[in-house]
């Protein structure tokens, strides 16, 4: 497993579909591990009923079936498939329709879709997903890119909910793309005590924000940062007066 | 690709595990196949296919890469390339006039023997191919912190006197690894020197591939490349071989200079079609104001907005 999760770290993110593919023929028995480890590029559906789109993630899938966070069923259509208790159905609705502002709000189009559960512990969880093409073809709005998209998957745990504050665990990966560079992010968590009185869709939406806005800029500084530099210290520019960054290996 | 959805199904078959292995092999990024291949033969659990596979994969991905290896004597170094190939194993240096025997899934040179004169330009094309050889190396070195260059003569080498085409091709390979901090580079360029000795015009055309891979916390690629062209008259040797120096050296520094200008617009242009900083208001978004919300909710689905 370590070796597969290796050669993801390795092979060219934009055929990260086909390495994926290939290690899940090479280590079948693995499947489960390989497909809930590995990140991969988000889809979307769309729910005809509903009349939007909605994204495709582990949370709202049964066997081949996706439930829509808009019309609540399965498509294909499924018999029994799991849905969420009224209470749940309710907050799940409501964090929908402020998640989709939001989305507007930073993402100027794309897609986005919220998915609760309960847990084995009957602790609350929810998954926030965004799925954003940012390419001139589709959303991107200034026309500057040619090939671009931002997926973001946030999963948040709520735990112990005493004295009327929530113990909210968050855990975010963002995996982007653009024409010249693709990049596939690792998981970042937060933790955060937050008061029960203000709700946990408002809760849950201020971390995702503040995750969202870091994971920006560090994938900004730190990633395209560090592939930037190394290009300057494999050929500097004549005039500029360099730091040896990366002290080679041979 | 084998189908998803298979999941238990049927074993795959030692062909098909070959080609697998072929595939990962041949996609890894520069300097680092052997990673790759240690990671390969894990997943694989098959020698036989895995041997296969790291046979046909291990000489094309050194070809493309123009892996450059040390030759056993101290002479130099050879570039691997399909321009220098002689047959699967052995490389041309035209330097050194040497051919040298390789090892590709070891990556290294065995051994070296002197080239016969069926493998070297006659002397005619000899005194165009040395100064360029020469001005390139000072160039390369100035230029790359650890680069390697080589000027083969791909046609025309039997030629024996001016008013007949020949062509040369440049091959500049420069490879920085840092393992320790996840991150590895690599630069290389190919460029067609045509010499229409009848036309007393020389034409270049450059294809210019630079690549970074940074992996500490996930996998960012950079694999971008450039096509060029140029031309210049035919002059003496000596001074042919430098106005081709300086065309090659401009053509490159330009390539750099615009990615460079492409990373700082990054933020602001590319990235801004993707995600904000922030909203358009410049403030963050207002989840406390429920009543602001309906009210946003009203008119988003107005407006059509959030679909």
């Amino acid at each position: 497993m370590e070796a597969a999760l290796d050669l993801m770290r390795r092979m060219p993110p934009r055929q990260a579909e086909a390495a994926l593919s290939a290690l899940l023929s090479l280590l079948p028995h693995h499947a489960d591990n390989l497909l809930s480890q590995i990140d991969q590029p988000l889809q979307a559906l769309f729910d005809a009923e509903s009349g939007k789109e909605f994204v495709l993630c582990e949370y709202n899938r049964d066997a081949d079936s996706y439930r829509s966070p808009w019309s609540n069923k399965y498509h294909p259509p499924l018999e029994d498939g799991p849905l969420p208790s009224d209470d749940l159905r309710k907050l799940e609705i409501e964090a929908n329709d402020i998640f989709s502002v939001y989305r507007d709000q930073y993402y100027e189009g794309g897609v986005s879709s919220v998915y609760m559960w309960k847990d084995d512990s009957d602790c609350i969880a929810a998954c926030f997903v965004i799925k954003k093409d940012g390419s001139k073809s589709a959303h991107g709005r200034r026309g500057y890119l040619q090939e671009g998209a931002w997926d973001a998957i946030h999963v948040i745990e709520v735990r112990s909910e005493v004295d009327g504050t929530a113990h909210y665990c968050l855990t975010s990966t963002v995996m982007l793309s653009m024409t010249t560079e693709s990049k596939s992010s690792g998981t970042f968590t937060m933790s955060l005590d937050l008061p029960l009185e203000d709700g946990h869709v408002c809760n849950m939406g201020k971390m995702i924000e503040e995750m969202e806005g870091k994971l920006r800029n560090s994938l900004d500084q730190v990633y395209f940062g560090k592939t930037r530099e190394m290009i300057c210290t494999l050929r500097p520019p004549r005039m500029a007066c360099l730091l040896d960054l990366y002290p080679s290996a041979d | 690709m084998a189908d998803r959805d298979e999941g238990e199904g049927p074993e795959i078959s030692g062909e098909q595990k070959k080609e697998i292995a072929k595939w990962l092999l041949t996609n890894a990024p520069a300097g680092e196949i052997q990673y790759v291949a240690k990671d390969v033969r894990s997943v694989l659990m098959d020698d036989v296919a895995y041997e296969a596979a790291a046979a046909v994969a291990f000489p094309i991905y050194n070809k493309a890469h123009l892996l450059s290896l040390a030759m056993p004597d101290r002479s130099g170094d050879v570039i691997i390339s399909k321009f220098g190939e002689i047959d699967s194993e052995s490389f041309l240096d035209p330097r050194t006039a040497q051919v040298a025997i390789v090892d590709h899934v070891k990556q290294i040179c065995t051994k070296v023997r002197p080239a016969t004169d069926e493998e070297l330009p006659c002397s005619y094309i000899e005194e165009f191919r040395a100064p360029l050889d020469a001005e390139l190396c000072k160039y390369v070195d100035e230029t790359y912190s650890k680069g390697t260059c080589a000027v083969y003569c791909t046609k025309g080498k039997d030629v024996e006197g001016p008013g007949a085409v020949f062509e040369f091709t440049v091959a500049i390979s420069a490879t920085r690894q840092s393992p320790q901090n996840f991150c590895n580079g690599s630069w290389r360029s190919i460029w067609i020197v045509e010499f229409k000795d009848d036309l007393q015009v020389v034409e270049l055309k450059g294809k210019l591939q630079v690549g970074a891979h940074y992996f500490e916390e996930g996998n960012v690629q950079l694999d971008s490349t450039n096509e060029c062209k140029d031309s210049t008259m035919v002059q003496s040797p000596d001074d042919s071989a430098i106005s081709i120096a300086n065309i090659i050296r401009h053509h490159e520094t330009e390539y750099m200079a615009s990615l460079e200008g492409s990373y700082f617009n990054l933020p602001d242009t590319t990235f801004k079609d993707l995600r904000r900083k922030l909203p358009v208001t410049r403030t963050l978004f207002p989840w406390h104001s429920t009543s602001q919300f309906s009210l946003t909710r009203e008119i988003s689905k107005e407006l059509g907005i959030g679909k």
